[in-house]
C-alpha cells in the first residue's frame, strides 16, 4: 500500500523548471532511494513534499490524503519527518534542546522518546548538554536523525545523510537508516553514495536534470550496466 | 571629588538603563530578521505620546498598563504591516521598508500633536526626589536600573528556559529547519516584536520622568544612541546590548562631569565608529559571517 504518492509534479525556481513532472511511490514499510548526480532535482523533491517550496503542477498525496499546499508545520504534523542536507542542526541549541524542538507539536511527554533516541545514539547522551555546534560531523547528522524521530515520524525523508562524513561514519548512518526501517519507519532516501544506497533500497529512482530515467528494485539498478556507468563508477571494469 | 562625580555616575546609569531597555528592542529584533529595525525609536516616542493623551483623561494606574498594551499593538502593527509581506525579499526592501515605517510614525506624529512639545505626565513616586551620600536626584534614576537589571533577567529566563524561547533561539539561527519544526516563524517574530515593544514602553516612561517633554522627533537620540549600544555590545547579543547601553550611558556622563558636555553624543558616535573599525562583532557578537 503506498504511504505517500507523488504525481506529475513539477515545480520552477524563478521560470526555470528544477523538476519536470516526475511519479514517484514509496509503499509502507519500505527504503525508497532517489539518485542522481548534483542538481537533479533530488532535495527540490523533498522540499515540495515536506512543503518548504510550492508546486507549480502535481499532486502529493500522503497516507490518502492530498497533502500538497499545506504548511510545512501541518506536514510534519501528519507524520513526514525529514533529516535535511547539511544536517542542519540547531548550532546554538544543546543537543537535548534540539531533540526537544524536533517535538515542538507534540504536547505529551517526551521522555521515552528522547530516551529512545539516546538509546540508538549513545554518543548523544554523553554530550546532551553541549551545544550542537560543538559536535562533530558524523555526531551532528546522528543528531538530526534523532531530531527528526522526535515527531515519531511514519515517513522519514533523508537527504543526502553520508554527504561529507568519513567512510566509517557512513556506514554508521546506513545502519542506522537499516535500523529506523526495522522499526516499521519508511524511508525516503536522496543519497549521492548510489552504491550504498541500492544496497539497502527496496525501490529506487534515478533522477536526471528534473525527470525520472530510471526506475526499479535497488538490486535492479545496482546491476544496471548504465546505472553503474554513472553513477557506480564502474565502468571500466563493465 | 567623589561628591562631584556622583550625581554624574548616578546619572550615567540611569540613562544607561533606559538606553539598555531600547537597545534589547533592536538586538532582538536583528538576531531574529537580520534588520535594524529602525522604527524602534519611533515606537520609543509613541509610547511618550500615548502616555500624555491617555493621562489627560485616564488615571495614572490605567494608563501605565494601557501604555504597554498600545505600544505593544503599535510594534506588533509594524511588524505586520511593514516587515511580515517583504519576508522572502532582500534584506535591503526591508530596511527601506522600516525607514519608510520610521518616517511614517514620526509624521504622524507631528501631525496629531501639530509639532508642539508636550508636556510628560508626572509618575507618582517615580518622579520624587531622595538623598543619595551628597547627590540629590530622582527616585526614577534608582529605581531604572535595578527595573531593567530584573527585565533583562526576565527575558534572557525566558529565551533560555521556555519552549517560545528555544523557538526563537531556533528561528533565530534557521528559518527554514525551525518551520520543518513545526514552528510558526511568523508568531515567534511577532513575539519578538511584542517584547521589544513593551521594554521600550517601559523604556520611555522612565526616560520622560527624566526628561519630562514629548517630541516627535525626540526618541531620535535615544534610540540612535541604543542603537549603537547595541552594536557595540554585539548585535543579536541581548546581554552585549544592556552592557554596551550602561557603558555609554555613564561614559556620556562622566564627560560630561570632565566639563565636556558638549562633547558627549559625539563622544557615543565616535565609540561607534571605533568598535565598526576594530570590532565590527562587537563585545559579544557572533563571530559568524553573513547568514546565507
Amino acid at each position: 500500500m503506498s504511504l505517500l504518492y507523488i504525481k506529475d509534479l513539477k515545480v520552477s525556481y524563478g521560470g526555470i523548471e528544477a523538476i519536470k513532472g516526475i511519479s514517484l511511490e514509496v509503499n509502507k514499510g519500505e527504503i525508497v532511494t532517489l539518485i542522481g548526480a548534483n542538481g537533479a532535482g533530488k532535495s527540490t523533491t523533498l522540499r515540495a513534499i515536506s512543503g518548504l517550496v510550492p508546486l507549480k503542477d502535481g499532486v502529493i498525496t500522503y497516507d490518502g490524503q492530498v497533502i500538497s499546499g499545506q504548511s510545512p508545520q501541518k506536514i510534519v504534523s501528519e507524520g513526514i519527518g525529514m533529516v535535511p542536507e547539511g544536517r542542519r542542526v540547531f548550532p546554538n541549541l544543546t543537543v537535548l534542546e534540539n531533540l526537544k524542538i524536533g517535538a515542538y507539536l507534540r504536547k505529551d511527554d517526551l521522555t521515552p522518546d528522547i530516551d529512545h533516541v539516546y538509546q540508538l545514539f549513545p554518543r548523544l547522551k554523553e554530550r546532551s548538554w553541549q551545544l550542537a555546534g560543538t559536535l562533530s560531523g558524523g555526531e551532528q547528522q546522528m543528531l538530526a536523525v534523532g531530531r527528526a524521530m522526535m515527531m515519531r515520524p511514519k515517513l522519514l525523508m533523508m537527504d543526502e545523510p553520508s554527504l561529507g562524513l568519513a567512510p566509517l561514519v557512513i556506514r554508521d548512518i546506513f545502519k542506522i537508516i537499516e535500523t529506523l526501517h526495522e522499526e516499521n519507519i519508511t524511508i525516503l532516501l536522496v543519497e549521492q553514495n548510489a552504491n550504498a544506497a541500492l544496497r539497502i533500497a527496496d525501490s529506487a529512482y534515478v533522477l536526471e536534470t528534473g525527470s525520472i530515467t530510471m526506475h526499479g528494485t535497488g538490486r535492479e539498478l545496482l546491476d544496471n550496466p548504465q546505472v553503474k556507468e554513472a553513477y557506480l563508477g564502474k565502468s571500466k571494469k563493465g | 571629588m567623589f561628591d562631584r562625580i556622583l550625581p554624574y555616575l548616578l546619572a550615567g546609569i540611569s540613562v544607561g538603563g533606559q538606553y539598555a531597555l531600547i537597545a534589547v528592542g533592536y538586538t532582538m529584533v536583528y538576531g531574529i530578521l537580520r534588520l535594524i529595525n529602525f522604527a524602534h525609536g519611533d515606537i520609543f516616542t509613541a509610547a511618550g505620546f500615548f502616555m500624555v493623551y491617555l493621562t489627560a483623561s485616564l488615571p495614572m494606574s490605567v494608563s501605565i498598563p494601557l501604555v504597554i498594551i498600545l505600544t505593544v499593538i503599535l510594534g506588533f502593527t509594524v511588524e505586520r504591516v511593514a516587515y511580515k509581506p517583504l519576508r522572502t525579499a532582500p534584506r535591503m526592501s526591508v530596511m527601506i521598508s522600516a525607514i519608510g515605517a520610521s518616517y511614517l510614525m514620526q509624521n504622524l506624529m507631528w501631525y496629531v500633536t501639530g509639532g508642539l512639545a508636550k508636556q510628560y505626565p508626572v509618575l507618582p513616586w517615580l518622579g520624587d526626589t531622595v538623598q543619595i551620600g551628597s547627590a540629590s536626584t530622582k527616585i526614577v534614576t534608582i529605581v531604572t536600573p535595578i527595573l531593567t537589571i530584573l527585565l533583562v533577567i526576565a527575558l534572557v529566563t525566558l529565551i533560555q528556559k521556555t519552549k517560545i524561547g528555544m523557538a526563537m533561539r531556533a528561528v533565530s539561527h534557521d528559518f527554514e529547519i525551525s518551520q520543518l519544526m513545526g514552528i510558526r516563524i511568523n508568531s515567534v517574530i511577532s513575539v519578538t516584536f511584542i517584547i521589544g515593544s513593551a521594554l521600550a514602553a517601559v523604556g520611555s516612561m522612565l526616560f520622560f520622568t527624566n526628561y519630562s517633554t514629548v517630541t516627535p522627533t525626540v526618541g531620535a537620540m535615544p534610540g540612535l544612541k541604543a542603537f549603537v549600544a547595541a552594536v557595540f555590545g554585539g548585535i543579536g547579543s541581548i546581554p552585549g546590548a544592556v552592557i554596551g547601553a550602561f557603558i555609554i550611558g555613564i561614559a556620556e556622563n562622566l564627560i560630561r562631569a570632565a566639563g565636556y558636555t558638549a562633547f558627549s553624543d559625539a563622544f557615543t558616535f565616535a565609540l561607534l565608529i571605533v568598535v565598526l573599525l576594530f570590532r565590527p562583532t562587537g563585545l559579544f557578537g557572533e563571530k559568524t559571517a553573513e547568514k546565507v
